[in-house]
């Protein structure tokens, strides 16, 4: 593998390796074994229990790998939390503050000194900084749309993004969209788990489809031919 | 470390912004204790002589069930939302958000015990007979005993289905020998008959064992699944 701190823009970035992540008896993640480009809009496909969150959890260093390995620029997950921006289902933000106090909190964590940077990404996704309304009062529009804010804060090379346009009007899902193009045009790295594959379709420069814990294909447009028989292995737990 | 420090900080003005607006823990803790302190009066009747012997275990036992409410909310606040995912994925160190919760429950128990004390004092007509300011480190030191392993095991039970039976379970039998050290050393300073010298360090020693412990080990309960 091509080393990914120099690496340009279409060598990989991440790598997972036979990755196998079980709950209790239940495997989510049967043996996955990948490698995605950097500067590519990896958009992750499949049913519900797939595995597409377990394997963004992963990524993300949220969830430990029952076995295998995941290398994110050569290091483990949390070694590269810094380049990692993650965003979930839920929101990941303090209902009760105002997106501007919780985007300044967060940005403590990444050592990120004074404000303008906050604001700077607030007005990013669309959203008005003074807004002192508490998030808890947001749309659901604007309560994913600061979520993508805190996630793109500290300037991540790689975004893993747990269906962000869920709850969205289409309009606004097409600004978020937008937005995400356009930094998967700057070099950004990003990652989409969502059901609404047609609002990317044209964007996404790879489809990935998941199906009981294991990439079963990886496509270049949502079109995809029939699963070969005898594609998706059963890992003995 | 000076990133640690200033998460640490900014952690604990988060809570305390959160706490200041939602008063979830301080009116549960203020209710509850002084729900205990009306049951006590109403259960006991002592003289003077013997509310001194008595209210050291009284006064903490308040304490060491109010702390309990608010221990739980400490966590609570972060399932919402998953926020705690937030700082999981970030490189903030886990003993920086430790240090923050235990901190800012010290400062929620510390303020409840303030409020509380006069009551006990008025209720059962204390007059303290020993050296008064010895119940300061007392004090400083039980708080900070309860609140340091009571954040450790809020967290352990975060995950769990019944996490608010849970905490008790694992913080009271833990605390028996803080308890004891504050029950003894209070009522050794309000009665005169005994010095609390043995308890004072009886308290910082356990203090400085836990603490260490519960420094060591919490990255390992906050990145459990």
């Amino acid at each position: 593998m091509t080393n990914p701190l120099t690496a340009p823009r279409g060598a990989p970035i991440i790598a997972v390796s036979n990755l196998v992540k079980q709950f209790g008896r239940f495997a989510a993640l049967r043996g996955v074994t990948a490698e995605f480009d950097s500067g590519k809009f990896h958009l992750i496909l499949g049913d519900n229990g797939a595995g597409k969150t377990t394997l963004l959890r992963a990524l993300a260093g949220l969830t430990a790998p029952t076995r295998g390995e995941i290398s994110i620029l050569g290091k483990n997950p949390h070694e590269a939390s810094q380049e990692i921006g993650y965003m979930a289902h839920p929101s990941l933000l303090y209902d009760e503050m105002s997106g501007m106090e919780n985007l300044r909190y967060f940005a403590r964590l990444y050592d990120i000194a004074g404000y303008s940077r906050c604001e700077q990404v607030i007005r990013a996704v669309g959203l008005d900084p003074e807004l002192s309304r508490p998030v808890g009062k947001y749309s659901q529009g604007m309560r994913q749309r600061m979520s993508l804010a805190r996630a793109i804060l500290h300037d991540p090379r790689i975004l893993l993004l747990d269906e962000p346009f869920s709850n969205v009007d289409v309009h606004s899902a097409r600004e978020m969209v937008g937005l995400l193009k356009g930094m998967c045009d700057a070099g950004k790295t990003i990652f989409v788990v969502t059901h609404q594959a047609a609002l990317l379709e044209g964007v996404a420069d790879e489809f990935v489809w998941m199906q009981a814990g294991q990439i079963v294909d990886r496509t270049n447009g949502l079109a995809r031919g029939p699963l070969p028989s005898g594609d998706v292995r059963a890992v003995e737990p | 470390m000076k990133s640690f420090w200033s998460i640490t900080l900014a952690t604990l003005a988060k809570d305390i912004r959160l706490e200041w607006r939602s008063k979830d823990a301080l009116n549960a803790m203020l209710f509850f204790s002084l729900l205990v302190v009306v049951i006590f009066v109403f259960s006991f009747d002592p003289l003077a002589e013997e509310s001194r012997h008595i209210v050291g275990g009284l006064v903490w036992v308040a304490f060491l069930f109010a702390a309990v409410v608010a221990l739980n909310q400490t966590w609570a606040r972060e399932l919402r939302n998953q926020v705690l995912d937030a700082y999981r994925v970030s490189p903030a160190p886990a003993n920086a958000l430790f240090l923050a919760k235990a901190l800012g429950n010290f400062i929620l128990v510390s303020l409840l015990e303030a409020l509380m004390a006069p009551l006990f004092v008025i209720f059962y007509n204390l007059r303290v007979l020993g050296p008064a300011w010895q119940l300061i480190p007392v004090a400083l030191l039980g708080t900070w005993a309860l609140v340091v392993n009571g954040t450790f095991f809020a967290a352990m039970s975060l995950r769990t289905r019944s996490r608010e039976l849970m905490l008790p379970l694992l913080l009271f039998p833990v605390s028996i020998p803080a308890v004891l050290g504050m029950v003894a050393g209070t009522t050794n300073i309000l009665t005169g008959e005994n010095p609390a010298h043995f308890y004072i360090v009886l308290l910082l020693t356990y203090d400085v064992v836990f603490t260490t412990a519960c420094l060591a080990l919490f990255e390992t309960v906050l990145q459990a699944e």
